[in-house]
């Protein structure tokens, strides 16, 4: 009797120790798919480590498998742990390279950094931010900033309300309430919309912009994942997300100057385009300051860029050689385009990938 | 030969290496759970005071304007949760013990110790997918109907994934611990005191009320409290079923919940950098706090009513 009663103890106890230990957050650990077949390797060997954004996780599975085929004796590791953990890692020494959907601020260093050298931002991932909506039998619709953001606050709250009804003329709108949809997470996504929307609307979206959704009212779900199915098993929903992921929902074209934008990989390219970089920023740092407020001609403002920040010379030789190795294989066109199947995300221009070859060509091996 | 034993001491115990062993190894592990507690303390205090004397960035920018919506929503989740799940315990653990048919009551104990072992990260899909959708209609005619009552005054969610939602599931999840440990406790009822109940000619609830309730009293708050660690610390789950939101509401209906300690930590820590990062282990220390009282208080109810003392 006592003994079952232990075993039974023991059994909760053991139960209970499994559903915790289930409580972890799910970490994308980049798969090591070592191809043996492969028959062009290079003589590259040593292993490369790399901490931050979830954003690029996905992609970053794709290039490291990529990576790791062409060069047999290389190992890569990505770990999403997110931006500010790559950040934190890289400048205290702890990542060969960072992942980031921020740039590092100017005059941070890095222990990796040679005495001469200096960490740069490279942009390497662009994802267009698809705003989307379910609707009966509406795919698509017109709006401005202020629009966007007064039904992100609660100010908007019926779709036939006459703010959405005078740019979208000829469309039958329902007589529905609006359910808006956020990230409830610390993410890349929200900081980058509300970084548009801050530009561009900054009457309405008057909060300094965050990860973190500064707005009551709204419904919070967790990750894309979450609001994809928030927004897609509830009519009248409205909400924000990587535009990979928008299929199927109607999704919101952004009115640029005077025309509306629907988004579009190449759309969203051309706003990096036609941004300047930071000023202030050392030779070769790509920290590319996105102008928001834009008018020019089929752009689509609202995207999300993430940089890899590495050294501009490390120092340990060997090691720079295989970081410049690996950022010159994911900036390149066979990346991009492994990053756009593998993620959905939007290719880098000839434009700045021209730049960036140049600024990883410089650095110091 | 004879004198030889005599001169030795009679039947002295011998010290056994095994024993000696045994019983080093069993000291290390029990002082190591207090190790353990104490490092965890230590790590929680020393990585949150930057926190609680600096500038927190975003809309709360000192630490007890960050926290306090925060211990606010742990603590009502778990107690809505605790609402739903401690009736339905106790009346399942009765069940097993004193109605069913022992082939019944074995498959019922065995379904039930199943619903401990699925994953929180299933309850939350579960939550999130199908509870809340199954939950928007009820919130939306509450809204319309009920909105006189404090607690259904706001708008209805268009989503589901209220407060209310995240205390089902956690309900859910908390129910087989105390219906575990109530049938346990149930089952140690002296025959002597349920057969003189019933040969005084009480009704079988009558002995269930006198014999089996009482004596089980301590038995019932020490497994509920074990349920309420359990609900108040729930992460995953209620990070992917609740839309969260820094209040104070009593509102359980709409979409503006207060956000549990856990569910914030797991949602906003992998983005995290600088002082959020302290103050989110703040955060945890003071869900550490609270458990700790949790348990100080169910210790005190237990002690003030011992295990065998209810029975009159």
């Amino acid at each position: 009797m006592k003994f079952t009663k232990l075993g039974r103890v023991a059994a909760i106890a053991a139960a209970g120790a499994l559903l915790l230990s289930s409580c972890a957050a799910n970490e994308g650990g980049g798969d090591n798919t070592d191809d043996n077949g492969g028959d062009e390797t290079t003589s590259l060997s040593g292993t490369l480590n790399g901490v931050g954004a979830s954003s690029i996780g996905a992609a970053s599975e794709a290039w490291v498998a990529g990576f790791q085929t062409a060069n047999d004796g290389v190992t890569v590791n990505y770990d999403a742990q997110g931006s500010g953990a790559g950040r934190e890692a890289f400048v205290g020494g702890g990542a060969d390279f960072a992942g980031s959907d921020a740039v590092l601020d100017a005059g941070e260093e890095s222990a990796l950094c040679s005495a001469d050298g200096y960490p740069i931002n490279l942009p390497i991932y662009i994802s267009p931010i698809a705003i989307v909506f379910n609707l009966d039998g509406i795919d698509e619709l017109n709006m401005d900033a202020a629009t966007i953001t007064q039904i992100f606050k609660g100010e908007i709250t019926n779709w036939n309300d006459e703010a959405i009804a005078s740019q979208n003329e000829g469309v039958d709108l329902p007589d529905q309430a609006i359910s808006p949809v956020y990230r409830s997470d610390d993410s890349g996504t929200s900081e980058n919309l509300a970084d548009y929307l801050h530009e561009v609307a900054p009457d309405d979206w008057t909060e300094e912009p965050s990860g973190t959704w500064p707005w009551d009212g709204g419904e919070g779900a967790q990750q894309t994942s979450g609001v994809v199915d928030a927004v897609s098993n509830n009519i009248g929903t409205f909400g924000y997300m990587d535009a990979s992921r928008a299929d199927g929902l109607g999704t919101v074209a952004l009115q640029v100057g005077d025309e509306y934008v629907p988004y579009s990989a190449e759309a969203a390219a051309a706003v990096v385009d036609a941004s300047p970089i930071e000023e202030g920023r050392p030779d070769g740092d790509l920290a590319v300051q996105i102008d928001r407020t834009t008018t020019e001609s089929g752009v689509y403002p609202a995207v999300l860029v993430a940089y890899a920040i590495a050294c501009s010379s490390y120092e340990d030789a060997a090691k720079g050689e295989l970081v410049q190795e690996y950022l010159t294989y994911i900036t390149s066109e066979d990346g991009q385009q492994v990053a756009e199947d593998a993620a959905g995300s939007a290719p880098l221009s000839p434009t700045l990938r021209d730049q960036i070859t140049e600024s990883i060509s410089q650095m110091a091996g | 030969m004879t004198s030889e034993t005599a001169s030795k001491p009679k039947l002295r115990a011998q010290r056994r290496p095994a024993d000696l062993v045994f019983q080093a190894v069993s000291t290390i592990a029990g002082f190591s759970i207090l190790i353990t507690l104490g490092l965890v303390a230590f790590f929680l205090i020393i990585q949150s005071i930057p926190a609680m004397v600096g500038e927190l960035p975003g809309p709360a920018d000192n630490f007890l304007d960050y926290v306090i919506p925060l211990a606010f929503g742990t603590v009502w989740a778990a107690f809505l949760a605790m609402l739903m799940a401690v009736p339905v315990s106790v009346s399942i653990a009765l069940f097993i013990t004193h109605f069913a048919p022992r082939k019944l009551a074995s498959a019922i104990g065995f379904v039930i110790d199943l619903l401990a072992a699925v994953p929180s990260v299933v309850y939350g899909l579960w939550g999130m997918a199908v509870v809340s959708g199954f939950m928007r209609p009820a919130y939306e005619w509450l809204a319309a109907n009920a909105s006189w009552i404090p607690l259904f005054n706001g708008t209805a969610s268009g989503t589901g994934r209220t407060v209310f939602t995240a205390a089902i599931v956690l309900a859910v999840m908390v129910l087989p611990i105390i219906t575990a440990l109530c049938r346990e406790v149930f089952l140690q009822t002296p025959t002597l005191h349920e057969e003189a109940a019933l040969a005084l000619g009480a009704t079988r609830w009558e002995m269930i009320r006198m014999a089996v309730l009482p004596f089980g009293a301590s038995g019932i708050v020490s497994s509920s409290i074990l349920g309420l660690g359990r609900a108040l610390g729930e992460t995953m789950a209620v990070a992917m079923v609740l839309s969260p939101s820094v209040v104070i509401s009593f509102v359980i209906i709409s979409s503006s919940n207060p956000a549990t300690i856990a569910s914030n930590i797991a949602l906003n820590f992998p983005e995290a950098h600088g002082i959020s990062v302290n103050a989110l282990i703040g955060s945890g220390l003071v869900l550490f706090v609270i458990t700790v009282l949790v348990n100080t208080l169910a210790r005190v109810l237990i002690n003030r009513n011992p295990r065998t003392g209810g029975a009159k």
